[in-house]
């Protein structure tokens, strides 16, 4: 069946990529290398996500050394430090422009359908019709709030990490920062610094030292295979998908951005946020346990990076391991809204995609793509930049070469004829 | 290269469970449990309720038999002391679902399970449900398990077990975080 036309044809091409990004933009350098006619769009500038959905302070969770595109790399004289946003949007803007990356920007898109031979892909500058589609507009796109986020009193201001900036931002008073991924934890951090009342609540995360073994955490995540470990090899992949991104933080001073630094900093550690009760906030009685659980991760993966080093014989500092964290005083378990501790939520509960304008059969019951390796079930539908898409690095910067490389070899062998005649079966 | 494997038996079928857990993820409908039980009145605060039938896999299911459960106070609250108290009731609930879950999760991580013995205490102001004191609440103030286990594997493995096993009990989450409650009167 043909789509109906409902606004103007902007072009057909083989392939539309959604999103420049890291992730889009490392595919249209395969599409371009393998001589495949594509467009990438974009509804902003290039790197719009790191230009306008981040916080003033936040740098990368990897080192510069590690920013790497294909053919692409750091070259600035701080190997070892951590780019800013803008950094990143600068670092990304150069490679689509090194590329000659067919970048469309300020273009929405606002729908895409099945029609004969392929997809039509209607942007607010016209339609695309394409035989092939790379959905790469951002696993983080939305910060993910709670249900019980609509309980709380309208006195009470709330906003996500997406719209965090910094601690001017928010009206004076207490902050309670919910969630202890990288985001929260950083959050936390700098609004205790700044001389806010912080607490955090804080549910399954994970902990990790920026340094071991005289080493940024991330060199030895690299160089044991760890990034690279793919998502055919793993137990139980679902999880590892799902897993926060671990406690983080690229200061210049390379603090342990965990729980202690935290509690050192003044932020009163609770629970998990539980529910809203009348006016009270409950929380967890977990703490206790997320904490251990964080702990024993966090050792069973410094053993792993020990071994590589053993077996290896590898040049390596001591393996002195960061202190267990305390479980401190009992947690509160409620927190009455009425006495006014709190002016400000911050939720920092994770991100997750925005796939509304995807009007395909390539989701899942909870708006998640169904996908196998960044395959949809979809012929010729393949998604990027996903958590564990295809490897344990597929959401880094380094991690959208080799993942853009293996889904273009994916399109080109479902093309699998020569791409002239996709187009000429592509139909309105 | 030789591959060993170590045959492990807690006596818990971790085949069946996985299966079960990928078959319910497609199935959310059959997923959906309901677990019930009775309670008649006996005389002063004893009590006997009584456990037999649930809900689940899209159908009625029953145990094997009919489970009773005698509650009582002790001789000290000038009760007949005919059972536990519904607040150690609540005890064993946590410490046999936290057992349960080491012994699964012990065969799924192929680790032998030699012994395992948990104690468990809860510490409670009575001045909470006397009413003395509207600063007290009725329930515990904290509760505190210890296990002692002697299983084939490091002092680390036994410690992510337990951690484990309470990230995956149902009695751990409804003690831990907050439930909604019901309770109606049949006019």
């Amino acid at each position: 069946m043909n789509c109906s036309v409902s606004s103007g044809l902007r072009g057909r091409t083989a392939v539309v990529v959604v999103g420049a990004g890291q992730s889009g933009l490392a595919c249209s350098h395969y599409l371009t290398r393998f001589g495949v006619e594509h467009v990438v769009l974009e509804r902003g500038r290039v790197a719009e996500a790191w230009r306008s959905q981040r916080w003033d302070s936040l740098r990368l969770l990897t080192p510069n050394w590690q920013s790497t595109l294909p053919d692409w790399s750091y070259r600035g004289d701080e190997p070892d430090g951590y780019m800013g946003s803008a950094q990143v949007a600068q670092f990304i803007s150069g490679f689509a422009a090194h590329c000659n990356a067919p970048v469309e920007e300020y273009t929405s898109v606002l729908g895409v359908d099945s029609c004969t031979g392929g997809y039509r892909v209607s942007t607010d500058r016209g339609d695309w019709l394409c035989a092939g589609l790379v959905v790469a507009s951002g696993a983080f796109a939305r910060a993910s709030v709670p249900a019980l986020a609509s309980a709380l009193p309208a006195e009470i201001d709330q906003l996500t990490s997406h719209q965090y900036r910094n601690p001017e931002q928010l009206r004076s008073g207490g902050v309670l920062v919910v969630g202890a991924g990288a985001s929260g934890v950083q959050i936390a951090h700098e609004l205790a610094r700044s001389g806010r009342r912080v607490s955090l609540a804080v549910g399954e995360h994970l902990r990790m030292p920026r340094r071991y073994r005289g080493r940024d955490i991330q060199h030895w995540m690299q160089s044991s295979g760890l990034l690279d470990e793919s998502w055919r090899e793993v137990e139980d992949l679902a999880r590892l998908r799902r897993l926060p991104s671990p406690q983080l933080a690229g200061t210049p001073e390379g603090l342990d951005m965990d729980i202690g630094t935290l509690r050192a900093a003044g932020v009163e550690t609770l629970g998990r946020l539980a529910g809203v009760a009348g006016n009270s906030l409950q929380f967890s009685g977990s703490l206790a346990n997320v904490i251990k659980l964080a702990d024993l991760k966090m050792n069973r993966l410094l053993d792993s990076i020990d071994e590589h080093i053993e077996s290896r014989g590898l040049p390596a500092g001591a393996g002195g391991r960061p202190a267990l964290t305390t479980v401190g005083e009992k947690p509160r378990l409620a927190i009455r809204l009425a006495t006014g501790e709190f002016s400000t939520v911050v939720w920092a509960c994770g991100y997750r995609p925005d796939y509304s304008w995807l009007n395909l059969p390539v989701l899942d019951g909870k708006g998640m793509p169904r996908h196998k390796g960044g395959v949809a079930e979809l012929p010729g539908v393949y998604f990027m930049g996903l958590p564990f898409m295809r490897r344990r690095k597929s959401s880094f910067i380094c991690g959208a070469g080799d993942d853009a490389r293996d889904i273009v070899h994916q399109l080109l062998m479902w093309l699998g004829q020569p791409v002239e005649a996709c187009l000429q079966a592509v139909s309105v | 290269m030789n591959t060993y494997t170590r045959i492990v038996d807690n006596g818990v079928n971790v085949a069946a469970l996985t299966e079960a857990r990928d078959a319910l993820a497609g199935a959310p409908d059959l997923a959906q449990f309901q677990w019930r039980a009775s309670c008649q009145w006996v005389n002063g605060t004893h009590s006997r309720s009584e456990v037999e039938h649930f809900q689940g896999l899209g159908a009625g299911q029953s145990h094997k038999r009919c489970f009773r459960f005698d509650a009582d106070h002790p001789e000290i609250f000038a009760a007949g002391d005919e059972g536990a108290t519904p607040v150690e009731y609540v005890l064993v609930g946590l410490v046999s679902c936290l057992t349960a879950g080491v012994a699964t999760i012990a065969q799924h991580r192929n680790i032998q399970l030699n012994s395992v013995r948990a104690s468990i205490c809860g510490e409670m102001d009575l001045r909470g449900i006397l009413g003395a004191d509207p600063d007290v609440r009725n329930g515990y103030e904290g509760i505190h398990v210890t296990f002692d286990i002697d299983a084939d594997a490091t002092p680390e493995e036994i410690e992510a077990l337990v951690a484990q096993s309470q990230k995956r009990s149902a009695v751990y989450d409804i003690i831990t975080n907050p439930s909604s409650v019901s309770v109606e009167v049949r006019q």
